[in-house]
């Protein structure tokens, strides 16, 4: 297996992007990333695209090629394939990715991700989002995906004395990183009060606790890590790149506390990157909703089981903090585009690598962290990437 | 759904019909083919039996929905739950006929047969199992004599006990 | 008779509502309305709940209560007016959620108020011929009235379930009879929501002369008289009808007592003589003999002589809540969530 590099990079602005059509965001991102990458599309292998529902957003499946061909590569005949696992889509498409230069088969491939939520109603698009949890035993009982997630900050708060307030610090952090973010969806700064006042969605979770149902596209292109400086100055090497899978629905995990495919995708990748937890500086992680956040913290090591909250309060996390969480806003500022968010997240962590995080620049970031995870948690995904020195 | 995908799991939906490993006597809901406890676990295939739940159960954790799921727009906003069995498996579903904030954590409740959701006004409805609160815990406050009303037999315990 | 009543079970919704809510969204006296007719609160269904629903629920307790294998039933026969579905029965739906599918028949009764009784009727005849081992009878409905319409006040939801067999019979039958015409008092077209009725017509000519008329004759063909009745149960469409109907066959408020639950949970239509019913056999002693006489629109009576066995003594009535429980407790609602559980608001897209 030969070492790979994210030679470059791409990202639509995420929101409601209502002139512009899952085409258009695709093609722009993919290309962006090429030419970030001084590529030539001849010198592409294949195209990863990570995607979680066009079929029921859209009414179009077979989008890979789809998305290559308005590219305006069709007559180049590659190989192009879709890759689905829930909200973890895109993480997922970039291990396919990852997987796939490291193996020697191709040299160069397109990792993207993307999706469109506002061409279907609301709540429709709720509906369909909530296709990544068990639809036969949990959905068709009345569950929604904050309410599943609102089960476990309840239990969270149970066990460890997790507050309110815990939660709600997690938005106002993420507000105010997207506040520096360009891309986010949401350029907003909050406060404590506004998100613990927030209308409920499923208590104790609140509006401003819920990432949005956003549009956007990113995208990465992976090359071999010996051949990266002719590319990039900057290469950004991965230094692992893991999946783990758990029980599709909740009712059926011993620990409602922790997602065991975090812990598990986590452990294998700082034993693949031969690193620890303190190591990183800073991470991109699953916040689809505020607990989410803290589960993640405590599963991949960060935080002690339960502390997350505090943790969180005392300022860790923050820009200035030892290690800084979703610079980027997370998927609850920067917005969440299912299939686009694995993706973004690894967008961000090259930026922060190669220092060109402008105003949410994190101090010193040599190793970074993605992480993302479909559903309630039945695939997680974990990247570690690494600048060269 | 399509009618089909609902009808075959009426057994399970209906009546809380599960499955147990006779290798290791484990219960699961809903019922599976094969056992993840068996350490070899491909000697469970075959090995299922039916296995009917009670429907007792304890709140292990719950949520009170307010951005109702598709269907259940009618009821919002309602509590959602998972339901610890005594056999031991855990089962998602809505608590009905509580008050939210009556709900906690080791709330006693009891499987009850409601309606799931419709297709339509002219579809199929789906019907299966929900959660209410078991004779132990309060599931409706005694009500007062109504305004002019005869009293209730409660209403003239209380008078006769105040 | 050989076949009697071997276990029974009752439910009726959570939800009430009171006269005077209803009365003030029409500018009409509630008390006074809810005064008149003798109804001082009605239960309403969640909306999750329907006649399917509610049947399951009695059916569930009357089978726990008396240990009965639902293998062993013969027959469901469910009476009721709202019916989920016009065409797909209610009672497969039924057998299906308490276990007594296949070896069963099965099959949904309408007789406007009386299609409950008219159930057990039948399976008294089949269990009887012992075609069967046990046949079940239900009476439910989740009945609308208009709104505005008198019958807004009464309508309400519950039922009951009663397992009919020649085993452990906890009250026996000795007779029952009927008293049928063509009267055209109350009806519900296909495809109307709510039904329509005659107004006074559905008193003198139609309530009062077949109740009146059913109860004497079967005091006579069992050479019986108000007397010689622990408790008597009539169709109650309100508090008052019953009681006055009562008053003029010679029966006291001591009888009529317990079989009379309208007052608290409304009219449950083909519930209403049922859920009665099973107040009185909720507090039964052995052999205490019991008048029944149901009545539906349309219209007809079905009496039955009723008399409670030792059996009873021995039989489980600690489990499932007891009538009396669903005529005590409960949550009154506003008339705006009433008008939403009950589908009354107009949604988007309809």
């Amino acid at each position: 297996m030969r070492e790979v590099a994210v030679l470059g990079i791409g990202q639509t602005k995420f929101g409601e992007l209502w002139d512009r059509s899952f085409r258009e965001i695709g093609i722009e991102a993919g290309l962006e990333a090429l030419v970030d990458a001084k590529l030539s599309s001849a010198d592409l292998g294949a195209l990863y695209l990570g995607n979680m529902a066009s079929g029921t957003l859209l009414d179009q499946e077979h989008i890979a090629p789809l998305i290559l061909d308005y590219a305006g590569l069709a007559g180049r005949h590659l190989p192009a394939m879709r890759v689905e696992g829930g909200g973890a889509s895109g993480a997922l498409a970039l291990h396919q990715g990852y997987l796939a230069v490291a193996s020697g088969l191709y040299d160069f491939v397109v990792v993207g991700g993307a999706e469109k939520l506002t061409d279907v109603p609301d709540s429709a698009a709720a509906g369909i989002t909530s296709s990544a949890a068990d639809h036969e035993w949990e959905v068709v009982f009345g569950a929604t995906l904050p309410g599943l997630w609102a089960l476990i900050a309840r239990r969270h708060m149970h066990l460890f004395g997790t507050t309110r307030e815990d939660l709600a610090r997690v938005a106002v952090h993420d507000h105010e990183m997207g506040s520096r973010n360009p891309n986010a969806h949401y350029r907003n700064r909050i406060s404590l009060e506004q998100v613990v006042g927030a209308s409920p969605v499923a208590e104790p979770l609140g509006m401003l606790d819920c990432a949005p149902l956003s549009d956007g596209a990113a995208a990465v292109v992976l090359g071999p890590l010996d051949v990266a400086r002719r590319h990039t100055d900057t290469p950004i090497r991965i230094a692992a790149s893991q999946v783990a899978t758990d029980t599709m629905a909740l009712q059926h995990r011993d620990d409602l506390t922790t997602l065991a495919s975090t812990v598990v995708a986590g452990r294998r990748a700082f034993e693949q990157a031969r690193r620890a937890p303190k190591d990183v500086r800073v991470a991109e992680i699953h916040d689809a909703y505020t607990i989410s956040a803290l589960l993640a913290l405590e599963d991949l090591g960060f935080a002690e089981k339960g502390r997350a909250g505090p943790d969180f309060a005392s300022g860790r996390f923050g820009l200035r903090g030892d290690l800084t969480v979703n610079p980027s806003g997370g998927l609850k500022a920067q917005g969440r585009p299912f299939g686009a968010v694995g993706v973004a997240q690894v967008v961000e962590i090259v930026r922060q690598l190669r220092g060109e995080a402008k105003d949410r620049q994190v101090p010193g970031a040599t190793l970074g962290l993605a992480h993302d995870v479909g559903g309630t948690g039945a695939t997680s995904v974990v990247h570690l990437l690494e600048r060269v020195p | 759904m399509s009618i089909a995908r609902f009808w075959r799991e009426t057994p399970r939906r209906y009546n809380l019909g599960g499955s147990k490993c006779t290798s290791c006597g484990t219960v699961y809901f809903p019922p599976r083919a094969v056992c993840p406890v068996c350490t070899h676990h491909r000697q469970s295939i075959e090995k299922m039996v039916p296995f009917q739940l009670s429907g007792e159960g304890t709140v292990l954790s719950f949520t009170v929905v307010h951005d109702a799921a598709e269907g259940f727009e009618m009821q919002a906003p309602y509590v959602l739950a998972l339901v610890k069995t005594p056999e031991g498996p855990v089962l998602t579903g809505q608590v009905v006929d509580v008050r939210p904030e009556e709900v906690g954590i080791g709330f006693k409740v009891r499987a009850t047969f409601r309606k799931l959701r419709e297709e339509g006004r002219a579809g199929v409805i789906h019907y299966g199992y929900k959660f209410a609160p078991s004779e132990e815990s309060t599931a409706a406050p005694p009500l007062g004599p109504a305004a002019a009303g005869p009293p209730t037999e409660a209403a003239a315990r209380d008078r006769a006990t105040s | 008779m050989k076949a009697g009543i071997v276990s029974y079970g009752a439910y009726v919704p959570r939800y009430r509502i009171t006269p005077r809510e209803i009365g003030q969204v029409w500018g009409t006296d509630g008390d006074a309305m809810g005064q008149g007719l003798n109804v001082f609160r009605k239960s309403v269904p969640s909306p999750d709940e329907d006649t399917i629903t509610i049947s399951t629920e009695a059916l569930r307790t009357a089978l726990v209560r008396g240990a009965i294998d639902p293998q062993q039933i013969g027959a469901i026969y469910v009476g009721s007016e709202s019916h989920p579905y016009a065409v797909k029965p209610t009672a497969t739906v039924v057998a299906q959620a308490v276990g007594a599918t296949p070896n069963l028949t099965a099959a949904d009764f309408e007789f406007a108020c009386k299609a409950g009784t008219a159930a057990i009727q039948t399976c008294l005849g089949l269990v009887g011929a012992e075609m069967i081992r046990y046949g079940v009878a239900i009476g439910t409905d989740t009945s609308q009235g208009a709104p505005g319409d008198a019958l807004e006040y009464s309508a309400s939801a519950g039922g009951a379930a009663f397992v009919l067999g020649r085993e452990r019979v906890i009250c026996r039958v000795e007779r029952t009879l009927s008293y049928t015409t063509d009267t055209p008092d109350f009806w519900r077209r296909e495809g109307q929501k709510y039904p329509s009725h005659g107004g006074r017509f559905t008193g003198e000519p139609a309530y009062f002369r077949h109740v009146t008329e059913c109860a004497h004759r079967i005091m006579e063909a069992s050479g019986t008289s108000p007397k010689d009745y622990a408790h008597v149960v009539f169709h109650q469409p309100n508090g008052k009808f019953p009681q006055r109907v009562g008053k003029q066959l010679g029966f006291g408020d001591a009888q009529m007592r317990y079989g009379l639950v309208t007052p608290f949970i409304g009219n449950t239509y083909s519930g209403a003589a049922l859920i009665g019913l099973a107040n009185v056999l909720d507090r039964a002693r052995p052999g205490e003999r019991i008048l029944m006489v149901g009545y539906g629109s349309g219209a007809g009576s079905d009496a039955f002589d009723l008399e409670t066995t030792d059996e009873i003594e021995r039989y489980d009535r600690s489990f499932g809540r007891p009538v009396q429980w669903y005529l005590d407790h409960g949550v009154e609602l506003s008339y705006a969530v009433y008008a939403k559980f009950r589908g009354k608001i107009r949604m988007g897209g309809e």
